[in-house]
């Protein structure tokens, strides 16, 4: 770990106009995915501002009937909010499916968010990685690859995003509040706030340097079921292979992407009265996969179609 | 020297059981300090001044060399006391050819410019404070001259050659006997390369006082360590003092040590100061050492009856470039079924890879994941129950040696265990239970392990209060070594259990050879026993010699020890009365045990069935166990608690080793995949559904004074393979290469 400052923001304004002034800061709340990768000095923060204690932690109704998630709310708590549990099933599910009880217990809505790949590859830094030194290649591209994206990927990145919370929320199209340094509140559409890897993969937001999540707001709850479904290796505390998030004649796809993947063919196909088999496949059309991560375009075709019946009403 | 028949027909307290201390099921001795995180392990020990702290610098290449290494950026970084490479730390004993977990030798770190595996220890920084030497250690500038790694351990399976001083065992005329056979299995399964991922990383806290060195570091083998450091250092083993309170975790992986005991006793003699270093839980996956992976390819013949006429397993597996660690696969099988013809043996392929060693029953933990699984594959085609199947071919003496066995119920394991499992209700047919989204299947397999013991010595103290105290250089490795050693005293001297000292972890105690291969218990047991005894003997002559004593004038033979009280008939005393006159000082004996001239005369192994439930979701390919079912029989259980414990520890290993764990090598750089417990995934408590363990009343007059045996390493052994039989009956689909992740079995699914 490099040596670093630290500064606990005394107010949402203050923490943004700090980060504005103070070269190569970072903000800090739960700290769960941040301090890992500074240890092994991934992350070279030289100054943090903790805004884990800001007065934004709230959940509250919106006006229009759906919800304002304060960013520092913590993952526990949105999850077993009652309005949360009953509204928006699928954001409960999602987020009891990622990290631990004690790493949720930390998270909060915004970091978890901005959380960064579970790629091996980000991790050694003995090895190439875009991502973590722009330019030094991609040790996945021809490495073990079996977590790498199907979607979206290119020549310089096939990592995923790791969010399980963030696939729910853009079923749900979520809405994103920041505050930028030059003081300006802004919201826009939770798709817009990830990007694809193209040439720049170390750039994974659309952020403004410095700009901070302050919010999340859900929209009313589409009309029809929801649900989450995540595979993975063991039945806790795993990244997924592949999940997905169904929230009305939304789908999103989760451990396939270099962000959360609105599958938005597969909703057109369903709109128009296709089958779920369909719908998904026509999705999957435009899948690639690498040498090792093939499995996953079968196991989407499989399990989407489940997904969707148990939404609907279907067996678990 | 002793023979085992003496054993069987002298009684001794453990046997006799008075009190009932023994087969209890009593709480860890050490518990409270660790779930209260005061027991201090070898990293958390205060050394007598402040410490210096050691960060190691690891290889990026497999192999190849070290051209240059610059270090100026590094001694120049804050706090920075000392940087050492191979160009510059001080001499020390030289490498052996080959070594063992037995004979010391010297182990030297930073030894010269060659690189033999990825990760291999090329630099230490210590400095001041630890993130002081984790930032210097950043700017250590290593280049190499790297060589392209030999890393695909599948492209080289052929250029296996006879592990040193091997050879393949063959009774009969296997081949002959295979091509015979009516009915036959002829499959290859594969297992990768596993890590021990001990909870506590391998650490170090070193000082000197004048030329006397105390390292208190976490491994299983006290003595061997001892020597082997002061090998290393040059010095007499006299000067060298070595604890080992308190273990993270060892399975095979701390049996010997790693550079942080070598460089904090060079670097703490250097800049005299203690110095403490660790490693990192990545310098843990290639640093230390593995489980290598294997391919095993099971053939097996046999009449339309079931009755097994030829038997092989042929295992290929890896080990280092210089090294001849065996994963011994194989050699179970050679005392676990009838069957005429045998063919087993070992290739060995040497490889740019980490250092391959023990791993939990090493050998029996892969080995049961080929032969257990093709003995089910062999009762379906026979349309045989499997568990019956294993039963027809239930050999009378060892099918290869012919020695008698010590005891073996096998059988009684797996038909107490069916009962218990509701076995005989399961569906023969595959694919017809389901439960929601998940197919329900069940499986079985058998266990087995076998059993050593090995010369310990030990010494019983009591003192004035009545207070035993047990001395030994043994170590508790997380088995419950401190609590069955104070229940063994607790029971041969007659004195409540909270009466009892246990002290072990230390060089300077009489030695015992640590923990491992499931001889720990036993032989640290034995060895206290007769040290127990022996103080029994030296209390009884103070006391029938004591005329202030009751107990003066004997007869000694008829003297008990209860509840703190020694008696003779109606006449008796508080054994702290009886000490605290004739030996204020305390009153200490010795006592050791030895293998006996004639244990080989027997085959000896412990045994078990292991029955599992799965849900298999056939849409995806996961696989959750609901289900589990160990039953044993290992001998005399010392405690019921730990032994279980043990038990089904081994047996969520199992599921692990089924379902989850491995590490997969990038060939391109020599490095495994997963560097972390987030990447390496062992199984969690949700992985787990109902787990039990029921250890069968057993006595293996046979195995040493106490007729106990080690279960340590048998509830590993077949427990994955349970697992695989039961996803087959789940779902009519087989994963012959581990661990069988939803990728694996959701291809198979589908090809079906």
């Amino acid at each position: 770990m490099r040596p670093f400052t630290y500064e606990r923001a005394a107010s949402v304004e203050a923490a943004v106009k700090s980060a504005a002034q103070t070269p190569n800061a970072k903000f800090i709340a739960g700290g769960t995915n941040l301090l890992d990768l500074m240890k092994l000095e991934i992350e070279t923060p030289a100054h943090l501002i903790d805004v884990g204690r800001l007065p934004i932690a709230g959940i509250e109704d919106t006006a229009d009937g759906g919800l304002r998630i304060g960013a520092m709310a913590t993952n526990s708590h949105v999850a077993a909010d009652v309005r949360v549990r009953s509204r928006y099933p699928v954001l409960t599910q999602a987020i009891v499916a990622g990290g631990s009880g004690q790493l949720r217990n930390k998270a909060t809505t915004g970091g978890n968010l901005l959380q960064r790949t579970r790629c091996a590859y980000f991790y050694d830094t003995s090895k190439p990685c875009n991502k973590r030194q722009p330019g030094s290649g991609c040790g996945a591209l021809e490495g073990l690859n079996r977590n790498s994206a199907i979607f979206g990927a290119s020549h310089a990145c096939i990592a995923t995003h790791p969010s399980d919370m963030a696939v729910a929320l853009t079923a749900l199209d979520a809405t994103v509040e920041t505050l930028s340094p030059s003081g300006q509140a802004r919201s826009f559409s939770i798709l817009e706030l990830h990007r694809l890897p193209g040439e720049t993969p170390d750039v994974e937001t659309h952020l403004i340097p410095g700009e901070l999540i302050t919010a999340i707001v859900l929209p009313p709850p589409p009309a029809g079921g929801q649900v989450y479904r995540k595979v993975r290796d063991r039945a806790s505390y795993a990244a997924g292979l592949a999940s997905v998030a169904v929230a009305g004649g939304n789908l999103a796809l989760g451990s396939v992407a270099h962000k959360p993947w609105r599958a938005e063919k597969a909703e057109a196909a369903l709109a128009l009265g296709s089958s779920p088999v369909e719908a998904i496949a026509a999705e999957l059309a435009e899948a690639t996969h690498s040498s090792r991560n093939g499995f996953k375009i079968d196991l989407l075709r499989r399990l989407v179609p489940v997904a969707v019946a148990q939404a609907n009403g279907g067996e678990a | 020297m002793s023979s085992v028949l003496d054993w069987e027909a002298t009684p001794n307290p453990v046997k006799e059981n008075r009190a009932g201390n023994i087969g209890k099921a009593v709480d860890r001795y050490e518990g409270p300090l660790k779930v209260t995180g005061t027991a201090p392990y070898a990293y958390e020990v205060e050394p007598p001044s402040p410490p210096a702290y050691g960060v190691m610098v690891s290889a990026e290449i497999a192999a190849g060399r070290i051209t240059a290494i610059d270090t100026t950026a590094a001694e120049a970084s804050p706090g920075v006391r000392l940087v050492w490479t191979h160009l510059n730390v001080p001499p020390q004993g030289p490498r052996p050819e080959r070594y063992d977990f037995f004979t010391p030798s010297p182990r030297p770190a930073l030894q010269s410019d060659r690189i033999y595996f990825f990760g291999q220890q090329v630099a230490i920084v210590i400095a001041d404070t630890l993130e002081n030497a984790n930032a210097a250690a950043a700017k250590v500038a290593v280049t190499y001259e790297a060589d392209a790694p030999m890393a695909i351990f599948h492209d080289h399976l052929d250029e296996g050659v006879q592990p040193p001083g091997e050879q393949d065992t063959e009774i009969g005329d296997f081949a002959a006997g295979f091509a015979a056979a009516p009915v036959t299995i002829d499959d290859v399964w594969r297992t990768p390369l596993q890590n021990h991922c001990q909870m506590e990383p391998c650490a170090t806290t070193a000082w000197w006082d004048g030329d006397h060195l105390t390292v208190n570091t976490s491994v299983q083998m006290v003595r061997f360590a001892q020597n082997s450091l002061a090998e290393t250092l040059m010095i007499p083993a006299k000067q060298v003092r070595l604890l080992t309170k308190y273990i993270g975790g060892g399975f095979g992986g701390k049996g010997s040590f790693y550079e942080d005991l070598v460089l904090a006793a060079l670097a703490s003699r250097e800049l005299a100061q203690p110095v403490k270093i660790a490693f990192t839980r990545q310098q843990m996956m290639h640093g230390t050492v593995h489980r290598p992976a294997t391919v095993q390819h099971v053939r097996l013949g046999a009449t339309p009856e079931g009755r097994l006429t030829a038997m092989s397993i042929m295992t290929v597996t890896h080990c280092d470039s210089r090294g001849n660690f065996t994963e011994h696969a194989s050699n179970f099988a050679r005392s676990l079924y009838a069957a005429p013809n045998r063919l087993t043996g070992h290739r060995l392929v040497r490889m740019d890879l980490p250092v391959a060693s023990a791993m939990r029953a090493p050998g029996e933990a892969s080995g049961t994941l080929s032969l257990e699984v093709a003995m089910d594959e062999l009762a379906e085609k026979l349309g045989i129950d499997p568990m019956e199947l294993r039963i027809l071919n239930e050999p009378d003496v060892d099918p290869e040696t012919g020695k008698p066995f010590s005891i073996r119920q096998l059988v009684r394991c797996m038909r107490e265990g069916a009962q218990m499992f509701g076995w005989g209700r399961r569906n023969l047919v595959p694919g017809q239970v389901r439960d929601g989204r998940w197919q329900i299947g069940v499986g079985m397999a058998a266990a087995i392990r076998g059993n050593m013991l090995l010369p310990a010595k030990c010494s019983f103290s009591v003192d004035a209060h009545g207070v035993i105290t047990v001395r030994q250089g043994m170590t508790d490795i997380g088995t419950g070594t401190y609590t069955v050693l104070a229940q063994i005293a607790a029971e041969t001297l007659g004195v409540p259990l909270g009466d009892v000292r246990v002290e072990i972890g230390d060089s300077e105690l009489p030695p015992a050879p640590g923990s491992g291969g499931q001889f720990g218990a036993a032989t640290a047991g034995s060895a206290a026993l007769d040290a127990g005894m022996n103080l029994r003997k030296a209390i009884t002559e103070i006391a029938v010699a004591d005329s202030a004593s009751p107990l003066f004038g004997g007869p000694s033979q008829d003297i008990t020890f209860q509840d703190g009280v020694i008696a003779i008939a109606n006449r008796s005393e508080r054994l702290a009365d009886l000490i605290r006159r004739n030996r204020p000082d305390g009153l200490t004996a010795d006592g050791e045990i030895r293998p006996a001239a004639d244990a080989r005369n027997w085959s000896q192994h412990t045994y078990g069935a292991h029955f599992v439930e799965v849900g298999v979701d056939t849409v995806t390919g996961e696989v959750r166990t609901r289900r589990m079912l160990g039953v044993f029989a290992a001998g005399r259980i010392l405690n019921w608690k730990t032994a279980r414990s043990q038990l089904t520890g081994g047996m969520i290993w199992g599921v692990g080793s089924a379902l989850t764990e491995g590490n997969s090598v990038d060939p391109r750089y020599g490095s495994l995949i997963n560097q972390d417990l987030a990447g390496y995934l062992v199984p969690v408590q949700a992985d787990i559904g109902e787990i039990d363990a029921i250890m069968l009343d057993e006595v293996d007059d046979k195995a040493n004074p106490m007729g106990i045996k080690g279960v340590g390493e048998l509830g590993i052994s077949g427990a994955g393979a349970a697992v695989a039989n039961a996803i087959y009956n789940a779902c009519g689909v087989r994963v012959r290469d581990y661990p069988i992740t939803p990728d694996k079995l959701l291809a198979a699914i589908m090809a079906r």
